[in-house]
Parts: C-alpha cells; structure tokens; sequence
C-alpha cells in the first residue's frame, strides 16, 4: 500500500493526472537566484467555469505540503482535496459563481516542476540539480499559468501559510492583476523560530542514510526516517498545547500502563509516528527542503528597502487578513504588522482575528467565522466591482 | 443594533448629514459597522473601520465591511497624513487613555474629524453628584464606577477647551437631548453644556 502510493507519487511528479501546462525553451521562468528554468511545467486544478466576461477567477495558493488537488480527490492519498470544506459548488468559495484555479508550485512534487520531476536533459530526476526556487518564483510562474489561460485580473488570490505567502507576493508584484487578496494566518516574513524548525526538518531528511545525497530515486531508496521526522516535528507547530491537551492530554495508546520502553505509550506519541509515516507516502523528501527554504527566504519587506509599506505603495487590491488566537507559528501579530503597513499605504483592508485553540492548521478546519468573514468580504468585493452576479 | 426600516440611530443619522456623497470614511470604533454600513448604502463612501474588540470586526467584515481590531490609543499613528475625507470617533473618546493625542491623530489623518461624546456636564449628571453624592448611572451611561471603560469624561465646554489647545477650528456642533435630537442651534455654551446629553463636533485644522 505505502510502496503504491510512493509509486503513484513519483509517476505524478512528472506526469500527473491533473491539468498541465509545458512552457518550452521560448518562455523560461526567471528565477530569483539568477538562474532559468527551461523548460519547465505547471501543473494544475480548475473547477467551476470562466465567465465571458473572464471576471470570475480565483486563484488559490497552497501551503508547504498542498498541491494542486483543492476541491477534489488526491490522487495519491485518495482522500478528499484539503480545501474542500471552503470550495465547492454551494460553498463559501462557490464554484457555481467562481472560476477557481490552483497550481501545484514550482519545486512541489504533484507535476509542478520540482525536485522530483525527471529532468528532460539528463533522462534523470532534477534532484538536488533544481535550482533554489523562492515565493517569488512560485508566483512568478502562476502568473504565467494565468496568462496561459486569458486571465488579465483575478478576482482573488487566496491562500493559508505558505500561500498566504504567495497572496502577498501577488498582491505585491502584481497588484492592478489582483482585486482582492486574502492572505491567512501567514506572515510578511519567515521568522528566526520559524526558521529554526525549518531547519530541523531538513538536517532530519539529510541525516538519513537513506537520502543519499539527494538521489535517492534513482538508488531506489527513500529517506522514509529523516522526512518522518521532519514531519513530526513540523506537525507540532500546526497545533496547540491547548489541542494536544485536549484531544490526548497524557493518556496511552492501547495500554493500561507504562511499559518502561520506548514504544508509543502517549497517544500523542503514536499519533505523531502516524502523521510522520503516512505523509512520506505521498511528499517527496528534496521537494520539502526547496519548499521549506523558499519559505525561509520569504521577506517582503527587504525586498522594499525594509519598509513593508512600499511592497503595497498606490495599490487598489481589496485586503483581507485573518489570523487565530493559537496559531504560534503565524501569530497574530504578524498580521497586525502586515495591517498596519497596509494602513500606512492607503490599502482598503479588513483584519479577523479568529478564536480558536486549534492553531495554525485551523485556516484548513471547518471554521465558520473564517467562513462567514471570507463570504462576507467576498461578496462586497463583488458590488464594489459592478459584479453582482458574483455577490 | 442594526439599520432597520426606520434608519439608523438618530445620533448616527445627524453624522451622517455632515458627510459628503463618496468621501473617504475612517470610523474609529466602529461596532458592528451600523454607521458604515448606513454611509456606504446611503452616501457611497469608500468606508474602513477600526474597532477595538474582535467580536465587532468579524461582523463588520461579514457584513462586508472594511474592518480592523485596533485601539484608537495606539494603532492611528499608522494611517498616513490626510488620508481620509473624514475621520469619525463616535462615543468613543471618554473611553480612550489619552483623549488629546487620540484628537491629535484624528486631526491629521483627517481632513476633518467628527467627534460625539456623552456630555458630563448634562443636569441629570450634575444633579446625581448634588443630591445624591453618588457617580451617576443613567440609561446611556449605565456603568459604576468600578466597571465603566469610559475613564476619560468631560463636558462640551471642557472638549472645547481642548479644541482650541490642540488648534482645532470647530466648523459645526450641536447639542443632542436624551432623544438624540439636536437641541437650540443658537443656543450659548452653558445651554448646551447643561441641557445637552451629548454633543457632535466636527473639527478642521
């Protein structure tokens, strides 16, 4: 079972069963480091239909792990797209109204080229050979998977974490394309904790002999330890110690006492092993070290002098930002920071502050205030633009 | 609170009438947005909101309406000069720390602010400290003392005083009775400030 799906994931990292679109020689993508990638390609999901007026589309940006597949079925898990409580038809993100578009990002491993995706000069998986690609880079090539498809202006772009990264990057780069922009519990910034856990996850991965020094498709091996690992401890930061001590407090797994051992006694021990394990099945190992690293990179500030304000300078994009209450990864202050540079640049913005004890992972819960202020500013968004039919 | 069939509250409804159609609105303490919902249906401005708790933006935002958490103390130093036709601060500023500075922010961030606060000056307050030695609880000041959030009262002739220390020209005022209703336009100061129950300022500078 496990060895099927890293079979199926490692056919969908060059030929995946999503849309794809291939930008040969002619349209390299410029990458922020300096260097090309060429050819080069974007693989991806839509759902719902454009309109004529092609004044309905929304562009959704995944997080860290996401992929392409927001509203329907993984291919490689199976299991229901991971947005799929906000998009759909009739939902909040209604795709009887919407044209939603997302992207698996440049470096992932669902198609997107990354890491993972078989290199057509060499015959041989890109590896560690990919060159570092940043937030930027991701957007920069969405930007042309949205000319590929005739779309002047999304309606919005939205996404959580690591896509709220790339909402910002939008909103920042491309701001007469973006009506609005909802970034979620996501920061202008990796900050040095953040950093921090980052790194861990990747020391993880290399220090597994099994990593190979980044080959290990081609050894037929995979550094299934030193990822599940990575995953483990990054999954700690998506919760709170307020949800770990509710859903497990200490209680144990299977077990009416302590063995003395290094089993899985704490239900959260064994919970944590799962999460490690079955995430291995479906992500590839290199492609966590480039999305992790483009993360680490993202600092929209210094990329305008240090002041967050001029990234957002005359811009007429419709904000809105939502944090929780026990998200310490992205805390709320990130936000409020983002807020007040977008006071500062004149921006129209809206700023929920959410509460929950559920973390960082709540932007992907079934959270009816985050629905209720994404409908709400969504649909105002529509009459503020002439576009009642979206309202 | 909401805007129902018979419009908005009428304090609200009288800042409504000194707004011009389509201007830019900032509405410091803002609720739940009813004054901003009113002004963006009935005048078409291009409104935001800053509200101090959370409950009231998540239903400004739902309601469709530009808004952020923030304390009027502390978050109006990031609005840029001039940025806003109007800057609204309504029954807000008895509950601020530090009344002057926050008058301060509004003037430059505004061509014009439109203050209204409760009136302590008001007979019904003067007469609770006369006869019955007590702070006054009234229908729209029903706090006690211990619990109240409004730590900074003063009376329209007070709130002139700072007018004129800050440098604010008063460009209109009025005197609302307990009805909300504006009382005697020619009215002197020391009617206002004993007969009014609150009062509505905007200011220019």
């Amino acid at each position: 079972m496990a060895a099927e799906r890293a079979r199926i994931a490692n056919n969908e990292a060059t030929e995946p069963s999503s849309k794809v679109v291939r930008f040969g020689a002619d349209m390299p993508l410029k990458l922020d480091s300096g260097k090309v990638l060429s050819p080069f390609q974007i693989a991806y999901q839509t759902y719902g239909e454009l309109n004529s007026a092609r004044s309905n589309a929304v562009l959704i940006c995944h997080a860290l792990t996401g992929d392409q597949h927001v509203a329907s079925n993984n291919p490689v898990t199976g299991k229901p797209g991971w947005w799929e409580v906000l998009i759909g038809p009739g939902k909040v993100i209604d795709t009887n109204r919407f044209f939603v578009i997302c992207s698996n990002v440049i470096g992932g491993c669902l198609g997107s080229t990354g890491p993972a995706t078989i290199n057509p000069q060499t015959g041989k998986p890109w590896g560690l050979d990919m060159p570092i690609v940043t937030i930027g880079d991701m957007v920069r090539a969405q930007v042309m998977l949205v000319d590929h498809l005739g779309i002047d202006r999304l309606f919005s772009v939205i996404g959580g974490s690591m896509g709220g990264m790339q909402v910002l990057q939008w909103a920042s780069a491309y701001p007469e394309r973006v009506h609005t922009a909802l970034p979620i519990a996501t920061g202008a910034r990796h900050s040095s904790q953040n950093i921090a856990f980052h790194e861990v996850g990747r020391q993880a991965v290399m220090a597994d002999p099994d990593w190979r020094g980044g080959r290990y498709i081609e050894a037929g091996t995979r550094p299934e330890k030193g990822l599940a690992v990575a995953r483990m401890a990054a999954h700690i930061t998506y919760l709170s110690e307020a949800a770990l001590h509710r859903k497990f407090g200490r209680n144990l797994q299977d077990r009416a006492a302590l063995t003395f051992g290094f089993d899985a006694d704490f239900q959260i021990e064994s919970y944590l092993r799962h999460q490690g394990m079955s995430f291995v099945d479906r992500f590839d190992a290199n492609s966590y070290l480039y999305m992790t690293r483009a993360m680490d990179y993202f600092d929209l500030a210094a990329d305008h002098g240090g002041r967050l304000a001029d990234a957002f300078r005359g811009t007429s994009t419709r904000f809105c930002l939502v944090s929780f209450t026990s998200d310490w990864l992205f805390p709320t202050e990130e936000s409020r920071s983002i807020v007040h540079a977008l006071n500062a640049a004149g921006a129209s913005v809206s700023f929920v502050e959410i509460e929950t004890d559920r973390g960082h992972d709540a932007f992907l819960l079934d959270e009816p205030e985050l629905f209720s202020a994404i409908d709400g500013f969504l649909r105002s968004a529509a009459r503020a633009r002439g576009l009642e039919e979206l309202a | 609170m909401s805007v129902n069939s018979n419009g908005p509250r009428i304090d609200l409804q009288l800042i409504a009438d000194f707004i011009a159609p389509r201007a830019r609105v900032l509405d410091v303490g803002c609720g739940d947005g009813e004054l901003l919902a009113y002004l963006e249906q009935d005048k078409q401005v291009d409104g935001r909101g800053v509200e101090i708790s959370q409950r009231g933006v998540n239903e400004c935002v739902a309601r469709g309406l530009s808004a952020i958490q923030g304390d009027a103390d502390t978050d109006l130093v990031f609005y840029p000069d001039k940025g806003f036709d109007y800057v609204i601060l309504s029954q807000t500023l008895q509950a601020t720390r530090n009344p002057r500075e926050v008058l301060e922010q509004l003037l430059r961030i505004g061509e014009r602010a439109i203050v209204s606060f409760p009136n302590f000056g008001y007979w019904r307050v003067r007469l609770s400290l006369l006869f019955r030695g007590r702070m006054p609880v009234t229908r729209d000041l029903p706090y006690s003392w211990y619990d109240t959030p409004n730590i900074h009262f003063c009376t329209i002739r007070d709130f002139v005083a700072l007018c004129e220390e800050v440098g604010a020209t008063v460009e209109s005022a009025m005197a609302l009775d307990r009805e909300g209703h504006s009382i005697g336009v020619s009215m002197p100061w020391w009617f206002w400030n004993l007969f009014g129950q609150q009062a509505v300022f905007v200011l220019k500078r």
